[in-house]
């Protein structure tokens, strides 16, 4: 048993270890509580529903979301007819029966639409810097929802001494940038009004739409914490057998 | 892999210890075995269609434009739709056939919705060994009754989509759809 | 079962097995294998599950891949959207792909212990040379294998990577560049080259699976080692099976469970957050780094200031595997009776942890000072210390059999 345990801790030892290499930071991002975080976490479905708010009235003015169709917002709680709806919100290329370029409106299988008809464009439109597009942003930055948190939030004055170039804004977070970074501030108290009634404070719509932008970049995570659940509970009582049978087998030796 | 710890493992030891490691072998190995099943399972689900693909399942025309006598072709799942606008004459050449002239018989009445019988649609593939039936271009040829003929083998479906000569066995298949209003049809 | 009641007569089953295996004898193959003909020594300890376990892993990781690449699709514009539609679209894809990427991972943590064990207990000694050749042969295999899987989401480290570790072979004079355009099958990282590794991805896995077959072949010739590193005679062995096989099934569970937790909580901790970004062959991350099982060596390769000596290190400090059998001149294959050279050896285990750290660092300052000195003790462990220790040192007294008192002392 105790080389079961040394054989063990050296696997962590060299998982772990090599965890660590990769958590080197630059700057220190604060954690935060998520209801998706730990071994049972979950989406709030109302907390999914008012960033999608967010997303809708402030970022997607400037960020696609391409791999999000509006059929994944059955996953917010949304219903069939609530779904069409706010997919017929918007219009995309078609060509009609003469065979002439027209608009027919969206449907549940299109996904949100880029606002920008290229990149040169969007560059042009955003003083030169590309909007990412937001669909994968919670996995794709060190840090995850926490870093995201912290940086639409993180704008302030910058340091005295250091001068800041035009059109870009201080920001303490931003440091892959050299704290500058193209967006401006977007959230502000207030800036949304909820659907729900929350009180919209700054605090809040950035929390919302984190949590939003991580269920967009990782939209199985619940199904994963319930399979895990499962799969784990099946592990441990299959490793418990195989261990019983093993000393039970091995006893033979003895005699 | 624990079926690997399967059966006639040794045969020695006591009557006592060998009931107890019996059992617990064999609770062990059905415990395995039924994992390993379930662990397939992802494996084999991920052939069926996807859920982008589901999500294009259905397919929705409008009739507005199709003339009396023409027909159209409409993507479904992959497959082509036969649309007909079916002439009177065409209606009851369809009607008129005797039952015991059909090889898959039903009435045309059961192949159309009620107040529509003017639309014919049906899965356009054909049902000996998949291929796409001629008859919907106007100068397509059409078989001996006036409906499609299928080109690969030369099975002849008449005004109603029913096979009436040929090789294939069964009639051309109707696909699940509803009106949506007078003139908008959804399949699937 | 029929059989017990009529032991005169064979039944139609057993009749129809014997009638197949004087043809193919397909069981018996099996079972002088991994079954009851295989005699082990009886006191192999849970470092001789890891090549069990190595073979597991792979049949989980073809597997998968087999799976994965009927949704997967080669190509520089739509790979990367291949990737996130089987995490998003495909039934259980997200399973499926994060269980084949972080089984990566999980398969080089297996062959290093697998490895480790060899060193340590010194299997590669005198009659297993050839056994050793071809694992290492399979572990070259597995890290061309994992670096081209690692390129086919197309994400910016994909493509990175693949520009770094390719561009190493610019380092042979003269032909470096031919040869890398060669590779490329282009000027750069593009279509072809993404293409030709999902190609080779997906053959060689079964060139590892072969090679298992060889490494498998080679090792029931001699036999397994054992921890002791003595010579077994008959009366200290086991069957295979049922004592090494339920063992080998109890370590797959405890394996499993460490694996699980990982693919279930923390599918990315292992993974790079810039391969969640699309390729960009105009913008270079800031700071390239390959996975985290190649750091020791990409260690190395920075290690030293020339680009040509640095390639050569690197390789060299692979390659240099294949002569340990000779460097190590100790008659004592077990390090558990050699108190010098195993003083030594786990410096020089934690040496190739340090640079697997450095590899991880910009190369500046203390990590690549550090980076350098490991460097240096990585060679001279192999060319200095483990002949000259080899030859100096007086090692324990051996026990005559496993049985012998000796043995709890050395244990």
């Amino acid at each position: 048993m105790k080389k079961i345990i040394l054989a063990a801790a050296a696997t962590l030892a060299l998982a772990s270890f090599t965890a660590s290499v990769f958590a080197a930071e630059e700057v220190h991002i604060p954690k935060e509580q998520w209801s998706f975080n730990g071994t049972f976490g979950k989406f709030d479905r109302l907390q999914l529903q008012r960033g999608l708010q967010v997303y809708k009235e402030i970022c997607a003015s400037c960020h696609s979301l391409k791999y999000v169709a509006f059929r994944n917002l059955a996953a917010l709680g949304y219903n069939e007819a609530q779904i069409k709806a706010f997919a017929a919100e918007y219009e995309y290329p078609d060509i009609d029966d003469e065979g002439s370029d027209t608009k027919r409106k969206g449907l549940p299988s299109d996904y949100f639409p880029n606002p920008y008809p290229n990149e040169k464009f969007a560059r042009a439109s955003s003083n030169g810097a590309l909007p990412p597009d937001l669909s994968l942003i919670s996995k794709a930055r060190e840090g995850g929802p926490d870093y995201l948190f912290h940086l639409i939030t993180g704008y302030e004055d910058p340091p005295a001494g250091m001068t800041v170039m035009d059109g870009m804004s201080y920001n303490k977070y931003f440091s892959s940038g050299n704290f500058q970074i193209a967006m401006v501030k977007q959230i502000e108290d207030d800036k949304v009004t909820y659907a729900d009634g929350t009180k919209a404070t700054t605090d809040q719509i950035a929390r919302d739409v984190t949590a939003f932008l991580h269920w967009a970049a990782e939209p199985m995570l619940e199904a994963r914490h319930s399979t895990g659940l499962r799969v784990m509970l099946y592990m441990i009582v299959f490793t418990l057998l195989a261990y019983f049978l093993k000393r039970r087998i091995w006893a033979r030796l003895d005699k | 892999m624990a079926n690997t710890a399967t059966a006639h493992s040794v045969a020695s030891g006591t009557a006592d210890g060998e009931t107890r490691r019996d059992f617990l072998l064999h609770s062990t190995v059905a415990f395995g075995t039924v994992g390993t099943a379930l662990a397939v399972w992802p494996l084999i689900s991920s052939m069926n269609p996807a859920a982008d693909t589901l999500a294009l399942s259905t397919t929705e025309f409008s009739l507005a434009n199709l003339q009396e006598g023409q027909a159209i072709i409409v993507v479904w799942q992959g497959k082509p739709v036969f649309v007909r606008y079916r002439t009177p004459a065409e209606i009851e050449s369809a009607r008129n056939a005797p039952m015991s002239d059909l090889v898959d018989p039903i009435k045309d009445e059961e192949r159309v919705k009620k107040d529509k019988e003017k639309y014919l649609i049906l899965v356009g593939v054909c049902t000996h060994l998949g291929c796409i039936p001629l008859g919907t271009k106007p100068m397509d040829p059409r078989g001996d009754f006036g409906g499609w003929l299928c080109p690969c083998h030369g099975s002849h479906y008449d005004t109603a989509g029913r096979i009436r000569k040929g090789p294939a066995p069964k009639n051309l298949a109707v696909p699940p759809y509803q009106y949506l209003d007078d003139t908008t049809v959804r399949i699937g | 079962m029929s059989t017990d009641n009529s032991s005169t007569e064979k039944s139609v089953w057993r009749r129809a097995f014997e009638w197949h295996e004087a043809r193919l004898p397909l069981v018996s193959f099996i079972d002088n294998a991994v079954g009851t003909k295989y005699p082990a020594p009886r006191n192999l300890n849970y470092f001789w599950n890891f090549g069990f376990l190595a073979g597991f892993v792979l049949v989980l990781m073809i597997m998968t891949g087999v799976v994965l690449a009927m949704n997967y699709i080669p190509h520089k514009d739509m790979a990367f959207d291949s990737v996130e539609r089987i995490m998003r679209d495909v039934n259980y894809g997200w399973l499926i792909r994060y269980m084949h990427a972080n089984g990566a991972s999980f398969f080089f943590i297996v062959v290093y212990i697998h490895i480790f064990r060899g060193l340590y207990y010194g299997s590669y000694k005198a009659p297993r040379e050839v056994l050793w050749w071809i694992g290492i042969i399979i572990y070259l295999v597995m890290m061309a294998t994992a670096f081209m899987g690692y390129v086919l989401p197309w994400g910016q480290m994909s493509f990175w990577g693949a520009t770094v570790i390719t561009n190493l072979f610019s380092a042979i004079p003269l032909i470096g560049e031919p040869i890398v355009t060669f590779l490329w099958g282009g000027f750069s990282v593009d279509n072809p080259t993404l293409n030709r590794f999902f190609a080779l991805h997906y053959l060689l896995p079964f060139v590892i699976f072969a090679l298992v077959f060889l490494h498998v072949w080679a090792l029931h010739i001699p036999g397994s080692n054992n921890p002791l590193g003595i010579e077994v005679g008959p009366a200290d062995k086991i069957p295979f099976h049922p004592y090494y096989t339920i063992k080998d099934v109890f370590g797959i569970g405890v394996f499993l469970l460490v694996y699980f937790a990982v693919v279930f909580w923390g599918p990315n901790m292992l993974g790079d957050p810039l391969n969640y970004v699309v390729a960009n062959p105009l913008v270079t991350p800031p700071h390239i780094v390959p996975e985290w099982y190649y750091l020791p060596f990409y260690a190395i390769l920075r290690a030293i200031p020339d680009k040509l000596l640095g390639v050569i290190a690197m390789f060299g400090s692979i390659l240099v595997l294949f002569v340990v059998p000779w460097l190590d001149t100790s008659r004592v294959r077990s390090a558990n009776f050699r108190p010098v050279y195993r003083v030594f050896f786990w410096l020089f285990i934690i040496n190739g942890m340090v640079l697997g750290w450095c590899g991880s660092q910009l190369p500046e300052g203390l990590p690549l000072i550090v980076g350098r000195i490991c460097t240096l003790y990585y060679f001279l462990f192999f060319f200095v210390l483990m002949p000259v220790i080899g030859w100096m040192e007086t090692p324990k007294p051996l026990p005559a059999s496993i049985g012998s008192p000796a043995l709890k002392a050395a244990e």
